[in-house]
């Protein structure tokens, strides 16, 4: 569904994307983990097109984006923070994007009813509290039923009977065949909702594949547990490249 | 077109419910309405007017448009995830924010003068400091536009913003006179008269004091720049520089914003 080819972003002095080689598969839901600051969601900004990339390509169903952005159409994106103009209602809100995206179907309106929005459709946004705001945000990445889904951190803020709604909201979606990318850092979250996991670490995916095969070669039964494994993996080896550096300079100053 | 009007029509409808631009409107029509009680003549309270939308418009313009524009970035990062083109979104932003603004000027000094002017010719020309206000509103939000994009930073760009007022609506004047002061002994109508067309305050301030008798006290300089602004050619030129001071900072932000990073 999303190939990601060779991403380089740099921000400042800062390499975030460093080569991101990435396929995730269509019809699944693909956990982008990492540490903070890895670049989940730069990388996550590159596809919807908010960022522009120093190099590399990115295909959406083969098509590569453009600066245009129909393929944009196709996707439903909730941002991890939502703000929104101040009087305007979310009425409003979902009217305003439904033209801007010229839709004329039938909208998916389910969570609306499921999060308990109802009552909240004509006031202002400004007075909605920060949860209920994020309710908006995810009935409106849900509302015009789109193929490819983008969720940074999307049960974040919410109670915990929300986030079950969204939570069974998302995997209907994978039953009707839709492919989902989302970001969270509750672990089992994700060990409950993804089947495939892309890992990122300082720029590059570090693994990418099944959950399945990840605990399998980390010997872990939960998904933390395999992100913690890869982690402290990542450090050791780390450590010992510096510690084989170090040794060479305190022979070298030896030696003179 | 259709999407950047269905754009603007957004950003009019929230900036329309907002307090801030009815506190704006109220404050120029109650400044308008007590100069015309409180002035001997209708000129004295027209002039008096100009000397407020030369200075308030530009400062308040400049710094609403830009916290605007800050509150509404996560906003434009959602609306920049739909199928929108980036030129399109901005083209929408712009117009559903200075239209509102450069109406409130307009509206805030034209309405009080229907109500509680004289009318006849003195009408005629308060509507003309109307206009004014209305071209400098849309100058400096343009200006804000592309100060909030080059800018990431709020309080910075806010700072740059304020600089830009200080700069353009005071320095600027301080350095013009002088200069005139220290070449005072050479013919100087020319390049003040490029000095002023280059600063949208004080070409503003020309075209509107042409409009009074006092331009009589300008003098020497004062008779040529009315013999200049009185001609055909002189009124393009003014209208050019003023469309330009538009035009320009537009395009920078359009430019920024296309290229951005959200």
């Amino acid at each position: 569904m999303i190939e990601l080819r060779d991403i380089r972003k740099r921000f400042g002095a800062l390499q975030v994307l460093d080569g991101v080689d990435l396929a995730v598969a269509p019809g699944r839901v693909t956990a982008l983990v990492g540490p903070n600051s890895a670049g989940k969601t730069t990388l996550i900004k590159s596809v919807l097109g908010l960022t522009r990339l120093d190099a590399g390509t990115i295909t959406i169903g083969g098509a590569p984006i453009d600066r245009d952005g129909r393929y944009r159409e196709r996707i439903g994106y909730m941002p991890q923070i939502a703000r929104y103009p101040e009087n305007l209602t979310a009425t409003d809100l979902f009217a305003m994007m439904r033209g801007l995206r010229r839709e004329t179907g039938e909208p998916d309106e389910e969570l609306i009813d499921a999060l308990q929005l109802r009552g909240h459709l004509e006031q202002p946004l400004r007075v909605l509290s920060g949860g209920t705001r994020q309710k908006v945000n995810a009935a409106l990445a849900f509302f015009f039923s789109p193929d490819l889904l983008i969720l940074d951190e999307p049960t974040a803020g919410l109670d915990p009977a929300s986030s079950g709604t969204l939570k069974d909201k998302i995997l209907a979606e994978r039953r009707r065949g839709r492919t989902v990318v989302l970001t969270s850092h509750v672990m089992s979250e994700l060990d409950e909702l993804a089947e495939d996991v892309a890992f990122l670490i300082d720029g590059r995916i570090r693994y990418s594949g099944p959950i399945r095969d990840l605990k399998r070669a980390t010997r872990q039964l939960s998904l933390e547990r395999a992100v913690a494994h890869v982690l402290t993996e990542q450090t050791a080896r780390a450590g010992t490249e510096r510690a084989g550096t170090e040794r060479a300079e305190t022979e070298r100053a030896g030696a003179a | 077109m259709k999407m950047v009007m269905q754009i603007a029509v957004y950003g009019m409808r929230e900036l329309l419910r907002s307090r801030w631009l009815l506190a704006y409107a109220g404050f120029l029509a109650a400044a308008t309405m007590l100069l015309l009680r409180f002035s001997d003549t209708e000129a004295k309270a027209l002039l008096s007017m100009v000397n407020v939308v030369l200075l308030v418009v530009p400062l308040t313009n400049i710094v609403f448009a830009a916290m605007y524009l800050y509150a509404a970035r996560e906003f434009v990062e959602l609306l920049l995830a739909q199928p929108v083109r980036r030129g399109r979104l901005f083209g929408g932003l712009l117009l559903g924010l200075t239209a509102p603004i450069a109406a409130s000027s307009f509206l805030g000094i034209a309405v009080p003068l229907a109500f509680w002017g004289a009318g006849g010719a003195a009408f005629g020309t308060g509507l003309i400091v109307a206009a004014a206000a209305a071209v400098l509103s849309l100058v400096f939000s343009a200006l804000a536009a592309a100060i909030v994009y080059a800018v990431d930073d709020r309080v910075r760009g806010l700072a740059l913003a304020l600089g830009v007022w200080i700069a353009l609506a005071i320095v600027y004047d301080a350095l013009v006179l002088m200069a005139a002061v220290h070449f005072a002994d050479y013919a100087l109508e020319r390049p003040i008269l490029a000095a002023m067309l280059l600063n949208p305050v004080d070409l503003a301030r020309l075209v509107l004091l042409q409009q009074f008798d006092t331009a009589a006290m300008l003098g020497y300089t004062g008779a040529v720049f009315t013999r200049y602004f009185g001609s055909l050619a002189g009124m393009l030129v003014a209208g050019l520089a003023a469309a330009s001071w538009v035009a320009l900072p537009a395009l920078a932000g359009a430019r920024l914003f296309r290229n951005k990073d959200f």
